[in-house]
């Protein structure tokens, strides 16, 4: 089946979102869509998938044109998606949301199961997705669930497979498992379209790439013929480091020192288990691992936020016994939080970028007296601020949910640096950021460092943990089952998130 | 299409981009645009004229003298739209007549230079329903802002009104002295009430609405036991009735004592101007805003959001209290079972209609109170029954409520105001 995107122009308002983006898809081809984030990559592909309606333009199949009024439509045309978010019954076995909205039945109406477990199994073993039909989903781990999703695409007969942001959930070894399934996809005739933002993945994977840059086709190239630093100039439209200069760490005194820390989560599983773990001032300790497996859990220990469920260890700053600080108290200590989810628990998005600026301090001289704000200090103040951090923005009165996500979390980041920093925590800071602001972010980290602070990074992707850290400490499950020094290889770094311990590093 | 999917934000609002091409110079275009844009409070102007369109449908088929001309509609066409016309008319006239003031009593005061009390009953009587209502209203929008359901108006109200009664007849003092007492008792009793599911929530986690809709039976029934318990209770009476409070404990009249609109309407609108600032300006009311729009992000950067939850409930109350107080202290002076009716639910409605601003429950309040006095003397001259009025309050609030479906009826374009409070209603809930 072959596929094609002629002139597709889609606009939000003064918006365009996709302006005349033409693709083709082969049959038997892995197609990388590369874009920043907000180039235009998931609104093409909702258009394609029937979720959104081009303005103009036309989607081919084999030459005819198709409208897709709807996802199921699309569906019925041998289209399949896998989304960022899997959209599955976490309390269905993997075989029930697998033939979910297509169920086989017997005579009148059973579930013919035995037949869906046999499809799946069929499946399962041509393209070496393995999956257990009789699971419950909300027991298995990501990396299955995405299979999961591939296996009921495939089951309705998917000709062409979208895959947005695969990755994103994975370890580098379930990745390496996904690339194995989707060449094998590939060799069967259908053709997979991947979108992403990582340059890695792209030489991984693709036969052919196509670069989006605010809304327009800004290139079409192979693996061949191009290298990393090219796309990455195609994808923001200018040169940017992948690497992040800095100098050699000049590590002072301990400013956080966590001794044998347990925490349990709501209930009353052990979620950190015995960690240790010393951050000096002036380095970058890296807190490595796929998520879930106890670094939220960590950052917000530290940061005061889950102070009650310690039942064991301590957390000390700068000397200072912090294990049960509240985070009022804690961020009074010194403690700057960029936190992991910058929606939720960074920012309020309805309230100006002015207001989130003072987040923090919104009750304190001179952004207050005897109760009453200083509304013009604290509008003055923001625009300052705007210009200091480089946020882009017509005024420091606009709602931040108008904001970009690079710009939204140059406001967390402006908040958090305003105040006198001893240890700053940073989890996933450029989580869903273009290569600009995680150049931006990421220089504000390294300056921190160097003026002297402390600096714990959370991060699961190791192209950020291995340009930041000075030193790397992996988690999983809950325990810190090694600490490298910075230049340790990707793979041995890999093996550690997967679990593998090493025994012959040393513990911090 | 999610947030990433937008390129950045410098697109959106470009700085060097020339003045908005949708603000034309001439004030007219401008008013069109605003209309056409679906402006909040123009959607609640038109609720308003859906409930009146409504409420005509409903008159027409249920008098039996404009269903009797339209049976007729083939041989007679012009009777039956002159005795529907002439229903109308009056009925609207006799709403409006008997709420704001009569053209026909203005000119006879005029003339004769005397009965202006009776011109300025109606508004009066607008304004003594309308006071409760502000307070109430002021109270749970304070709520609503704050992202707690405070429904436990008809309890805190109670609770006022009891603890206002009190202080009214067990406290004898002057009444530059005893009146500022029972104001102070009013508040007290309501924030006594909210208190209770405020503390609730935070330590236990106990979902305020299930509290507070619990807590209006314990009061009622703690209503009804004074009532027929000395010191409470009127003594020599067998009816459930309270003791009377005395002139000392009672607010004054503001325009005479022919006219019962009294110092109540003042309390109540300055703690609209208030409550005004104290969202805009003061620190607490920022603090309030942001758990009421994203607790997580309020306690990440340090604020106590179970303290917040408690003082929210807590002043909540205590405005509903005085707004029983107002009533008890400013109208009724005793108490009787289920004392205050519908006022404290109906401050649920007001602060809906009045989109949580102080400003929007007090007016949405005089709109309240104008049909309810209004359809009171509807039903008196015309015979057409108040629960019509009631109807048309039900079609306004939902209309309000459902800000889409005034779009759709009359073909506004989505306001961006529209967009941004939609997106907060999501994130809030």
């Amino acid at each position: 089946m072959r596929l094609e995107l002629a002139g597709i122009t889609k606009a939000f308002g003064p918006l365009v979102a996709n302006d005349g983006v033409d693709l083709t898809l082969v049959e038997g081809e892995v197609h990388c869509l590369l874009g920043e984030n907000g180039a235009g990559k998931t609104t093409l592909m909702n258009i394609l998938f029937g979720l959104l309606h081009a303005d103009s333009g036309e989607i081919r199949i084999d030459g005819q044109p198709v409208r897709f009024a709807d996802p199921g439509e699309a569906v019925r045309r041998g289209i399949g998606m896998v989304h960022q978010h899997f959209m599955l019954v976490p309390v269905f076995t993997v075989a029930e949301n697998i033939v979910l909205g297509f169920e086989p039945t017997r005579r009148l109406g059973f579930l013919d199961r035995r037949k869906a477990r046999a499809d799946i199994l069929r499946l399962s073993r041509e393209f070496g997705l393995v999956v257990d039909p009789d699971a419950l989903v909300e027991n298995i781990p990501v990396g299955a669930q995405q299979r999961v999703e591939i296996v009921k695409a495939l089951m309705r007969d998917a000709q062409v497979l979208i895959l947005d942001e695969p990755t994103a959930v994975l370890t580098p070894q379930e990745s390496e498992g996904l690339f194995t399934v989707i060449r094998s996809l590939a060799k069967s005739g259908r053709s997979v379209l991947f979108i992403t933002h990582k340059l890695k993945e792209v030489f991984a994977v693709a036969d052919r790439i196509t670069v989006m840059r605010l809304g327009k086709v800004v290139g079409q190239t192979t693996p061949k013929e191009t290298n990393e630093a090219e796309l990455a100039t195609m994808m923001v439209g200018r040169s940017v480091e992948l690497v992040v200069n800095k100098r050699e760490a000049n590590p002072g005194q301990p400013v956080l020192e966590l001794d044998d820390l347990t925490l349990t989560d709501d209930r009353g599983l052990t979620v950190v288990d015995h960690v240790s773990l010393t951050v000096r001032s002036g380095e970058v300790v890296a807190v490595a691992g796929v998520q879930g497996n106890g670094q939220t859990e960590l950052a917000e220990a530290i940061t005061g936020l889950h102070h009650g469920n310690v039942t064991q260890g301590s957390i000390r700053l700068a000397g200072q016994d912090v294990t049960r600080a509240s985070p009022r108290q804690a961020l009074r200590s010194g403690i700057a939080n960029i936190p992991e989810d910058r929606q939720v628990d960074g920012l309020v998005l309805s309230m100006s970028i002015a207001d989130n600026l003072v987040l923090d301090v919104f009750n304190q001289q001179p952004n207050a007296r005897f109760g009453a704000r200083d509304l013009g200090r604290v509008r003055r103040d923001g625009e300052r601020k705007l210009k200091e951090f480089d946020i882009r923005a017509s005024s420091a009165e606009v709602p931040v949910a108008t904001l970009s996500g690079g710009n939204q979390q140059k406001v967390v980041v402006a908040r958090e640096l305003s105040r006198p920093v001893t240890l700053l925590v940073a989890s996933q800071p450029t989580r869903g950021l273009d290569v600009g602001s995680i150049e931006y972010v990421h220089r504000r980290i390294i300056d921190e460092r160097d003026r002297g602070a402390g600096v714990l990074l959370v991060s699961s992707e190791l192209d950020e943990v291995m340009a930041l850290a000075d030193r790397i400490a992996v988690m999983c499950r809950g325990r810190i089952v090694g600490v490298v020094p910075h230049g340790t290889s990707r793979e041995q770094i890999g093996l550690l998130m997967a679990g593998v311990e090493q025994s012959g590093q040393g513990q911090a | 299409m999610t947030a990433a999917d937008v390129p950045p934000e410098d697109q959106v609002v470009p700085d060097a981009s020339p003045a908005p091409s949708t603000a034309p110079s001439s004030p007219w275009r401008r008013a069109f645009g605003w209309i056409a844009e679906g402006n909040l409070a123009l959607v609640t102007f038109l609720a308003v004229v859906v409930g009146l369109f409504v409420g005509a449908i409903l008159i027409i088929v249920t008098t039996t003298a404009t269903l009797h001309a339209w049976g007729n509609v083939f041989s007679a066409p012009g009777h039956a739209f002159g005795v529907t016309f002439s229903t109308l008319g009056h009925a609207y006239g006799a709403l409006f007549t008997g709420s704001i003031f009569s053209p026909s009593a203005v000119s006879h005061a005029i003339s004769t230079g005397s009965g202006w009390t009776t011109v300025f009953t109606p508004i009066s009587e607008t304004l003594v329903s309308a006071t409760p209502l502000m307070l109430a209203g002021t109270g749970v929008a304070l709520g609503f802002s704050t992202g707690v359901f405070n429904i436990g108006g008809q309890g805190q109200y109670i609770c006022g009104a009891m603890a206002a009664t009190y202080v009214g007849f067990a406290v004898h003092l002057p009444l530059l002295l005893h009146l500022p007492l029972v104001v102070i008792a009013g508040a007290a009793g309501g924030a006594v009430a909210g208190f209770i599911p405020g503390i609730l929530k935070a330590t236990t986690g106990a979902h305020e609405v299930i509290v507070t809709i619990m807590l209006n039976y314990v009061f009622l029934y703690l209503l009804d036991y004074l009532l027929t318990t000395p010191p409470f209770q009127q003594p020599g009476q067998s009816n459930a009735i309270s003791r009377t409070v005395p002139q000392s404990a009672q607010l004054p009249h503001l325009l005479g004592s022919g006219l019962r609109v009294n110092f109540g309407l003042i309390i109540a609108l300055a703690v609209a101007a208030a409550m005004s600032w104290f969202m805009r300006r003061s620190t607490l009311g920022f603090q309030f805003k942001v758990i009421g729009s994203n607790p997580a992000a309020g306690r990440t950067a340090g604020m106590d959001a179970r303290l917040a939850t408690v003082l929210v409930l807590t002043i909540s109350g205590a405005l509903v209290g005085l707004a029983g107080m107002t009533t008890l202290s400013g109208t009724d002076f005793f108490m009787s079972s289920n004392y205050g009716g519908s006022n404290g639910f109906n401050g649920i409605t007001v602060a809906l209609l009045g989109r949580n601003r102080p400003l929007g429950v007090v007016l949405g309040s005089l709109l309240f109170a104008a049909l309810s006095t209004g359809g009171r003397y509807m039903q008196a001259t015309t015979g057409i029954p108040i629960d019509l009025t009631t109807v048309i309050q039900a079609v306004i609030v939902f209309m309000v409520a459902t800000p889409a479906l005034v779009r759709e009826i009359f073909h506004l374009r989505q306001g961006r105001t529209g967009k941004i409070l939609l997106f907060t209603k999501g994130w809030a809930g």
